[in-house]
């Protein structure tokens, strides 16, 4: 039996009085990837910052199998510790590359810099490796050297990702990947992180309001209300056999195309 | 050939001294003032601060810095720290970019003079405390000297990082990865690592560190300096240290090592190849030469070649502009 690499039990996240996410459980395995979906304010990216450590839990349990195969406590792990495990085997994706990305160097520098985090001290080695992931993300190589802010929004969010996949992560969260691109931009990003989560056997935990996108890129599917998790499941039976009244709901108010 | 008469010393101009130890007596001392003009309770918590300072090499100690009769950007830092370090034993040399006699250098060596009535020096070899900005004096310090920095700004961080609070984080985490995006930086842009003053450098194996706005070239002398190396930063309220024989190394990357800067050209005054030379216009034409930074450095070669010592290998010589 596949152990997982991350647990979560009955994790809960108050704002005061308010409810951020309550009492959600589900563990998360190698190379799964697991897709959020619910609509805004349901407390989907509450969830995704909690689970990166980036709130505070207020209730339950998170537990992470680390590369040394322990288990980690990650609500009393301390902040070296969790930096350390940020910058070597976790990723995040920001919904907005701008949040992601430092604007003020090159392409090559910001893909460049987890490994330099990490210990890089050799610059013809770093800049190899940036130009490698630049084309794995089908960019043009010979923009290495321009600043983020040169590139148009899609290959931004490429970029973002090309930054956090470098030291080959494990486990990479990502909030609203392909919110505000174009459908065709939308549809080689999709592809593009299909081919990668299955190439490095990556897991992912990934916040859509899109279910084409969930269907699409996710293994399996949490449906979200209210801070709740409504429904779970494997992603094609929640989207062709929703059970929820909200879920059903969900999956009727997909346009067809 | 005819010195400027802006880079002869105040001494050779009076025709006296040649920047030898002046006694106290040549300036009135301000009566009125505690010695050395902080009050003892405000230098009493400096020293405190030096002392964390000295026993973690590198790590930047808040202090309560003081309002001085002088700007931010003067050297408020480096003065409160010789203020309490000073004694009436004390010799002091203030340089400046390496001259004795510019404004910053002139007024500061001379409010001690009134505040303390310490005795002043231009000479390197006889000062035991050497308030400096900008520079490392090219002769070599001893176990019995401190050097004093003025340090505009002592968080190497703060242009990649702005937030202190996370700053602070990433020294205490040594997490300093950061800072070699800076580096990348530079050779993306000017094909090889283009920052040439306040170079950052590792003290003692862990914390980051600003040698505050000295030149490269003069990073490998901050290494197993057998003087104390302070530095202090008044705007910022900070102070930090290097003790003697403490190791100090320049960031780089393993295919682009650090490198101090080099000349074509000698000192048009001296001849040394060795200093630090500055690049001065002299003329409306736009002839140019090079000369010593460090004063005292060109002033004790240029005796020594006077006396019949080594004579320096190339001649001087101005450069025309072309």
């Amino acid at each position: 039996m596949l152990n997982p690499l991350l647990e979560v039990r009955h994790l809960t996240k108050r704002y005061g009085e308010r409810i951020g996410c309550r009492d959600v459980s589900f563990d998360l395995y190698p190379g799964e990837v697991l897709c959020v979906v619910g609509e805004s304010g349901s407390g989907k990216s509450t969830l995704l910052n909690t689970l990166a450590l980036r709130h505070a839990a207020d209730a339950g349990t998170l537990r992470y199998r680390s590369v040394q195969d322990d288990w980690l406590d990650l609500l009393a792990l301390s902040e070296p510790r969790r930096r350390l495990l940020m910058r070597s085997e976790w990723g995040f994706v920001e919904q907005n590359p701008r949040d992601g990305l430092r604007a003020g160097v090159s392409a090559g520098a910001n893909i460049g810099e987890p490994l330099m985090a990490v210990g890089a001290r050799h610059y013809g080695r770093i800049r190899d490796t940036a130009a490698q992931w630049m084309e794995r993300v089908e960019l043009d190589t010979a923009r290495i050297d321009e600043l983020p802010s040169a590139f148009s929004g899609g290959m931004q969010q490429r970029l973002q990702i090309a930054r956090n996949l470098v030291t080959g992560p494990r486990l990479v969260f990502m909030d609203e990947p392909t919110a505000g691109l174009d459908v065709s931009v939308q549809a080689r990003l999709l592809d593009l992180l299909r081919t990668l989560t299955s190439q490095l056997n990556l897991s992912a935990l990934i916040v859509t309001h899109d279910i084409g996108v969930a269907r699409l890129l996710a293994h399996r599917l949490m449906v979200m209300q209210h801070g709740s998790v409504v429904e779970a499941g494997l992603t094609d039976q929640v989207l062709d056999d929703p059970q929820h009244p909200y879920t059903q709901l969900l999956v009727s108010s997909v346009l067809p195309v | 050939m005819t010195i400027p008469a802006s880079l002869r010393s105040e001494a050779e101009i009076d025709g006296t001294v040649d920047g030898a130890a002046h006694a106290a007596t040549d300036v009135d001392i301000d009566i009125g003032y505690n010695f050395a003009y902080l009050d003892e309770q405000t230098k009493r918590m400096i020293r405190r601060s030096l002392l964390k300072a000295v026993a973690i090499p590198g790590y930047q100690v808040p202090f309560g810095s003081r309002e001085m009769p002088l700007p931010y950007g003067w050297g408020t830092g480096g003065i409160q720290v010789t203020a309490a370090i000073i004694g009436r034993d004390d010799t002091l040399k203030v340089i400046d970019q390496g001259s004795d006699e510019t404004t910053n250098a002139v007024n500061i060596r001379r409010f001690f003079a009134r505040t303390a009535g310490v005795k002043t020096t231009q000479r390197t070899a006889e000062a035991s405390i050497i308030q400096t900005r900008h520079r490392i004096p090219e002769q070599p310090l001893t176990a019995q000297q401190i050097m004093v920095y003025q340090v505009p700004m002592p968080e190497p961080l703060y242009k990649l990082e702005p937030r202190v609070s996370e700053c602070r984080k990433l020294h205490a985490l040594a997490d300093y990865g950061l800072i070699s995006v800076k580096l990348y930086e530079d050779i993306v842009q000017h094909g090889s690592i283009a920052t040439t003053y306040d170079y950052p450098v590792i003290v003692n194996h862990r914390y980051l560190a600003s040698p505050s706005p000295i030149p490269k070239f003069d990073n490998p002398k901050l290494n197993m300096n057998p003087a104390l190396q302070l530095f202090g930063a008044g705007r910022e309220r900070r102070l930090y240290a290097i003790p003697p024989y403490t190791s100090v190394r320049s960031l780089d990357f393993d295919d682009h090592p650090f490198e101090v800067e080099r000349w074509q050209h000698a000192c048009a005054l001296c001849g040394s190849r060795a200093s630090f030379l500055d690049e001065v216009i002299v003329d409306d034409a736009g002839s140019r030469m090079y000369v010593c930074s460090d004063s005292d450095f060109c002033r004790e070669q240029r005796s020594h070649a006077d006396a019949g010592g080594p004579v320096p290998a190339e001649p001087a010589s101005v450069i025309a502009s072309v």
